[in-house]
């Protein structure tokens, strides 16, 4: 992975009403996987769907060296009511792939979250954790040259979370951007390779996940990580 | 018929006897009221589903219209039909009134409002939940709202619902603009205002119970396809 940035966001504000969901925000983002950290509201989600497009900032842009191709997953899947295959060429057929082409790509992705077996059932009678990797199918499927995660975990057990954070390594693995947010530190540690905190709408901090766990460098970091078990 | 025999007894006997001129009556009501639902349906949900999720100017307004017509006299309805298909009228030479096709016209307009706004209010709901995740694979509205209406059809079967009992109820439009011409357009609910008051009260008894079993029947089975729907969907 080159250090140049993939995506330059300068001078991004989000005004609701009253509230300054997102505060100035500049910041170059340049490696291949990005969590983002922060407190609940601390406006981590806001960011994302304003990378992904889902919001549109009141003032500030974002600088797309090379457009990028995108995916994201969301911390409640959403299912179709229909078949967990036929939720995954969904998503394909709206690229514009063949019915044909779809259902094959579609039952790979299936295949490599490891649910070709549920493939037939109906993807809203999975259970939390199964549907959240149908959701992960969904989008490796598009092969996404970025794959944007706003906590894909947080509803999940244990055993679920750790099939979760093993996609999106494999997806990673296969040459996805990633850039997710979690508030599960240890999940951070072993996915980010760099950490963005954010603190009520603001980027206070941008380091290498390693020295960030080490040692915050500010002060809002710091109080974050202490009154965060790390697990 | 007898007029101070006992009523219930004789609507028994036509009803278990299958009367010719009782089946006719029946039959004809579910025709009309079918056709219409089925109209109301094909025009109502993707109208609704594109209020739920559409957004063009005049948007809010045709919500508050929609659902302001759901309780569309049905009597004005057939006042408008007819002034439509009277032989002075604009569609006059197509010589549909008092025809059972000028009745379902009637009940589909009436119908429609119903249907478009209860789809309306299913889609809506459902856009909320999915819309992001939609927008994310890239469906534009019109793709959204084909795929909620889909997603949907379950929970739309009771705007449909809705709508075909308020059109197997309904007498003030078919009246109107069917005339209630026997063994012509003679339906349930003009045939029990009209023998009720001549005073034939067995013939309107048994359509009365037949309507009420007909209406009740098709709830306890659309109940029982959601259930099932439930299940096997989720």
């Amino acid at each position: 992975m080159s250090t140049e940035a993939w995506l330059a966001i300068e001078g991004l504000n989000l005004i609701e009403g009253q509230t300054h969901i997102i505060n100035d925000v500049s910041l170059q983002l340049a490696a291949q996987r990005t969590v983002v950290l922060g407190a609940n509201g601390a406006g981590k989600s806001t960011l994302l769907r304003l990378i992904h497009g889902l919001l549109h900032p009141t003032a500030g842009a974002l600088r797309w060296p090379r457009a990028l191709t995108q995916a994201m997953v969301f911390q409640r899947p959403v299912m179709l009511r229909r078949t967990a295959l036929a939720n995954v060429i969904y998503g394909l057929e709206l690229k514009g792939y063949t019915a044909a082409e779809s259902e094959q790509r579609a039952r790979q992705a299936l295949a490599r979250v490891g649910l070709e077996s549920l493939a037939k059932r109906p993807a809203r009678l999975l259970s939390g954790g199964e549907q959240q990797r149908v959701a992960l199918a969904r989008a490796w499927a598009l092969e996404p040259e970025l794959l944007i995660l706003d906590e894909p975990s947080a509803s999940l057990d244990p055993a679920s979370s750790r099939e979760v954070e093993r996609i999106i390594k494999d997806i990673a693995a296969a040459g996805a951007r990633i850039l997710m947010t979690t508030h599960n530190l240890g999940q951070a540690s072993r996915i980010g390779e760099e950490i963005v905190f954010i603190d009520r709408g603001r980027i206070v901090e941008q380091t290498p996940a390693g020295s960030f766990f080490n040692l915050p460098q500010t002060e809002a970091a710091q109080r974050f990580l202490k009154e965060v078990t790390p697990l | 018929m007898g007029d101070h025999h006992d009523p219930f007894l004789t609507a028994w006997q036509l009803v278990a006897g299958a009367d010719a001129r009782l089946a006719g009556i029946v039959l004809l009501s579910l025709r009309v009221s079918l056709s219409a639902t089925l109209i109301a349906c094909f025009v109502g949900m993707p109208v609704g589903a594109l209020l739920a999720v559409g957004r063009f100017p005049g948007r809010r307004v045709l919500i508050v219209l929609f659902n302001g017509l759901m309780g569309l006299p049905p009597v004005v309805v057939g006042l408008l039909v007819y002034l439509l298909l009277s032989r002075a009228g604009p569609l006059g030479q197509w010589g549909l009134l008092f025809s059972p096709t000028a009745m379902i016209i009637a009940q589909a307009i009436l119908v429609t409002p119903i249907v478009a706004a209860l789809s309306r209010q299913v889609i809506a709901d459902a856009w909320a939940e999915y819309s992001e995740q939609l927008r994310s694979l890239g469906a534009g509205r019109l793709r959204a709202a084909t795929t909620l209406l889909w997603d949907g059809r379950f929970s739309l079967s009771t705007a449909a619902l809705a709508g075909f009992g308020r059109a197997i109820a309904e007498v003030g439009a078919v009246m109107i603009v069917g005339g209630n011409i026997d063994g012509v357009t003679r339906v349930m609910t003009t045939t029990i205002a009209l023998e009720t008051s001549k005073g034939d009260l067995p013939l309107a008894l048994a359509l009365g119970v037949i309507l009420i079993t007909l209406v009740l029947s098709i709830n306890a089975v659309a109940y029982a396809l959601r259930g099932w729907a439930q299940r096997r969907w989720g």
